[in-house]
């Protein structure tokens, strides 16, 4: 439904800009927080929510005028990016660049789950507190909150401006962004310029979400996730570390959103953003606005966030605890605990899958949960649209996962660290928007029902026991091979990558075709996992396997120490048994995630089965 | 010499678990310019860390005019009067070359003075004067290495460390640079520098220090080392078959 006038463009044009200045409110201090400390705050969308939050209390609590309420929320976010820094960061400025992007990643999800539990996870609306006029401009209008947000980005970026170019701080922000140690030698106090970076982001992130409760009239604790994206989108569209160029990138970002919307419908949205990001880092790395192509080599480097080797088990061991595991139902007839552990064996595939791309070639994927849905899809849509038998189906479902897996993330291959997680987690949500939008094969956001369950000669396996049985023998199965193949030739030239895809590369290993085969294995463990999900779950949804999953499946790996497939395994059972067996709360359970990453992070980065 | 400006005293440094240093001591007295020489690997941009606290030595201890420099962040060590003009000038490229010049007086807040300052070290390198405005990464290496000792002066140092001052430069602005260190110690202002270069160093040095893989081998006046018929094999292109 093309709009044939000219009028409504012009709507969609205002539309995107404002969006755009919203983005480059969160996109700048993204940019500057990158220029000093070569870091990607994934934290940055919860400040932006928690700036909202702060804003809905200032007005519906307290009452406050408008003004007063903008500088309650830049002092309030600019004081948590403060506390960000000094108790998420710092600390680990020694580690090596991936850890602190953990970190951050733990933060957000920390975040957004106590603003859940405060605020309970349903919307909230802001009260509108502007006159409601708008002027017509040539076909078009614009409203008083549309001038407010651009004045506010305007302004910010005017104020910032004068801040790195006039002060002395600011001069230190840009030499520190320039060469650390160079400007310690003038006595720059780099930690408080990164203090500084973190509370101007922080204040600007804040205030973007509170401008965006106003304009959307919605507010929610989710709400961050989605925002830090766009503006790393943004970033990354300008530049990354570049502060004119995340303006640019806001704006531009904004503009695609609305006339996408326009011209495909609301649903799209964010779609026009991922595959934008994905276009991007495939052509032109660094930005719209970069001379060179070369990607930046020295901070993206470094994926795996602690030197470690495995525990060896000795094979009795493993053994022994195999036949254990399988002999559990003889001894435990509880089918609730059956069940939990059954589940847990089903993340442990998940798991598994992941330790074999972040820990064994060391590319850190945060779109994981996405192969879980194309696997829980393909096999779901097979037994019901094609009437494939169930035990069929599972292993097509690994190999279609397995497949489009591998497809998906092909174009990110040549890149490395930072630039991969970016990606695969841009992966991941693509996979998730393509399931709501492509209604005619996925029945979109109605979901999958009536998915039948795992049969043997016409016997449904959904007992108690079944449960459990099932997803440990294709574990332990997987796992056999998994670490057979690691001990293998293949499994050293996929470290060799991980260690130094350079050297690897300067020794004839093809990295493109062996990182295809992690991922296409990857791909297959966690492809069969979805499916056998879908099988005992009986229905699916585009939101069965959100982005948190992804960091689940993380924090497992890192406590089970990366690389490692008994630490998998002992990740998922611990991380999804434990919780279920103590009876947290269900509520409680992804900020007791995001608190145990945080942790590992910190106090051991080599996982429970890792020595350094 | 009692009146040692710096002192590094027994130091013992490491990179994980390789030693770079074995008990280096060695001196600085006021109004000096010492050179510490050595070929590849021998230690000396380590030397140049340790002064800084850009590496903390395990062992041993570094002290400035008196006062042990151990434990303090390497911004607090500049703001003790040690100026630096670190390996391949590591300017801020984007950045205008009066930003760079002034970045050096980050520490200070007397502003009358700091533009007082700014004038005279604009006086002892009237070229930065033309390029003001300019990216610094723009110039060439020899206005670099210029910026490079205005930024390290405007700190008001009592000593200047240098790493490598004349590497990379063409033999015009190596003696340019060679006399305007002269320059700057003759207002007072003791040099500390690392060369490999060691006739080019002890052209200019008062003293100087032999490293070789970590320990002090040889020491003394400079007009002593450059008649040192070892130096001559190994450092200034001697005749004697290796």
């Amino acid at each position: 439904m093309l709009p044939t006038s000219l009028g409504p463009w012009l709507d969609y044009t205002i539309n995107g800009l404002v969006i755009g200045n919203i983005y480059a409110l969160l996109a700048v201090g993204l940019a500057l927080i990158f220029g000093v400390s070569h870091l990607i705050n994934f934290a940055h969308g919860s400040v932006y929510m928690v700036g909202a939050y702060i804003g809905w209390l200032c007005v519906t609590q307290l009452a406050l005028p408008l003004p007063v309420t903008f500088v309650v929320v830049a002092a309030g976010c600019g004081l948590l990016g403060v506390v960000i820094e000094r108790v998420g960061l710092r600390p680990l400025r020694e580690a090596p660049r991936i850890a602190p992007l953990l970190a951050t990643i733990g933060l957000s999800v920390v975040m957004d789950q106590t603003a859940q539990l405060l605020f309970s996870p349903d919307p909230r609306a802001p009260p509108t507190q502007l006159p409601a006029w708008r002027i017509a401009v040539g076909g078009g209008s614009i409203g008083a909150l549309d001038l407010l947000i651009a004045g506010v980005g305007v302004g910010s970026a005017a104020l910032l401006y004068g801040f790195l170019r006039f002060t002395r701080l600011g001069w230190a922000v840009r030499a520190t962004a320039l060469d650390r140690d160079a400007a310690r030698q003038c006595g720059v106090d780099v930690d408080k310029v990164n203090r500084t970076v973190f509370a101007i982001a922080s204040a600007l992130g804040g205030v973007s979400g509170l401008l965006v409760g106003m304009y959307y009239n919605t507010i929610d604790p989710n709400m961050g996730f989605q925002a830090g994206l766009k503006g790393i989108v943004a970033q990354l569209i300008g530049g990354v570390g570049n502060v004119p160029g995340a303006i640019a990138g806001s704006l531009l970002l904004g503009l695609i959103e609305s006339y996408g919307i326009a011209l495909f419908g609301t649903s799209y949205r964010n779609l026009f953003a991922f595959v934008a990001l994905i276009v991007i880092l495939v052509l032109r790395p660094n930005g719209l606005f970069a001379r060179a192509r070369r990607l930046p080599p020295e901070p993206l480097t470094g994926t795996f966030i602690a030197p470690s080797r495995p525990v060896v088990l000795p094979r009795w061991a493993v053994w022994g605890l195999a036949a254990a595991a399988l002999a559990l139902p003889l001894a435990v007839r509880q089918p609730y605990l059956l069940q939990t552990l059954g589940n847990a064996w089903l993340f442990a595939l998940l798991a598994l899958s992941l330790t074999l791309v972040a820990g064994t070639v060391g590319q850190v994927s945060l779109g994981h949960a996405g192969l879980l849905a194309i696997g829980a899809y393909a096999s779901a849509l097979l037994t019901l649209d094609a009437g494939v038998p169930v035990l069929l189906a599972v292993p097509l479902a690994g190999l279609v996962a397995a497949t489009l897996g591998t497809a998906l993330v092909y174009p990110a291959f040549r890149l490395r660290g930072h630039y991969v997680s970016i990606a695969t987690l841009a992966v991941g949500e693509i996979v998730t928007l393509v399931i709501l939008n492509w209604e005619s094969l996925t029945r979109g956001p109605i979901g999958v029902t009536g998915i039948p369950p795992l049969a043997v000669a016409g016997t449904p396996l959904v007992s108690g026991q079944w449960v459990y049985w099932v997803p440990l023998v294709v574990l332990l199965a997987l796992a056999a091979v998994q670490s057979r193949l690691l001990d293998s030739h293949l499994g050293r030239t996929l470290r060799a990558i991980r260690e130094d895809d350079i050297a690897a590369r300067s020794y004839g290993v093809e990295l493109d075709r062996y990182k295809a085969l992690a991922f296409a294995v990857a791909g297959f463990v966690a492809g069969i996992g979805g499916a056998l999900m879908a099988h005992f779950y009986s229905y699916i949804n585009h939101e069965t396997f959100p982005a948190p999953v992804s960091m689940l499946a993380l924090t497992m790996v890192i406590l089970g120490g990366l690389g490692n497939v008994a630490g998998a395994v002992l990740g998922a059972a611990v991380l999804v048994g434990l919780p279920e067996l103590f009876r947290a709360a269900a509520e409680y359970r992804m900020l007791i995630y995001g608190i145990v990453l945080l942790l590992l992070i910190r106090f051991r980065p080599q996982g429970l089965l890792g020595t350094v | 010499m009692t009146d040692a400006l710096l002192r590094l005293d027994r130091v013992n440094s490491f990179y994980g678990p390789v030693q770079v240093h074995f008990d280096l001591s060695l001196e600085v007295g006021k109004g000096e310019i010492v050179c510490l020489l050595g070929g590849n690997a021998s230690g000396k941009s380590t030397t140049m860390k340790i002064i800084l606290g850009l590496l903390k030595p395990r062992s041993g201890q570094v002290s400035f005019d008196g006062r042990p420099l151990t434990g303090l962040a390497t911004p607090q060590i500049v703001r003790r009067g040690i100026g630096s003009v670190p390996e391949s000038r590591r300017l801020f490229a984007t950045m205008t070359v009066r930003e760079n010049v002034l970045m050096g007086a980050y520490t200070r807040d007397d502003r009358k003075a700091v533009v007082e300052d700014h004038e005279r070290v604009l006086d002892l390198f009237p070229k930065l004067r033309e390029r003001h405005a300019q990216q610094a990464g723009t110039l060439s290496g020899g206005e670099q290495q210029m910026v490079a000792m205005a930024r390290a002066l405007m700190g008001r140092p009592r000593l200047i460390v240098m790493d490598e001052p004349t590497m990379g430069l063409s033999p015009l602005h190596v003696d340019k640079v060679l006399e305007l260190i002269g320059t700057i110690n003759r207002q007072g202002v003791s040099v500390f520098m690392v060369e490999q270069n060691a006739s080019l160093a002890l052209r200019i040095a008062h003293r100087g220090y032999v490293l070789q893989t970590g320990r002090i081998v040889l020491s003394g006046p400079a007009a002593d080392l450059a008649r040192d018929p070892q130096i001559r094999d190994a450092y200034l292109g001697g005749t004697r078959a290796a």
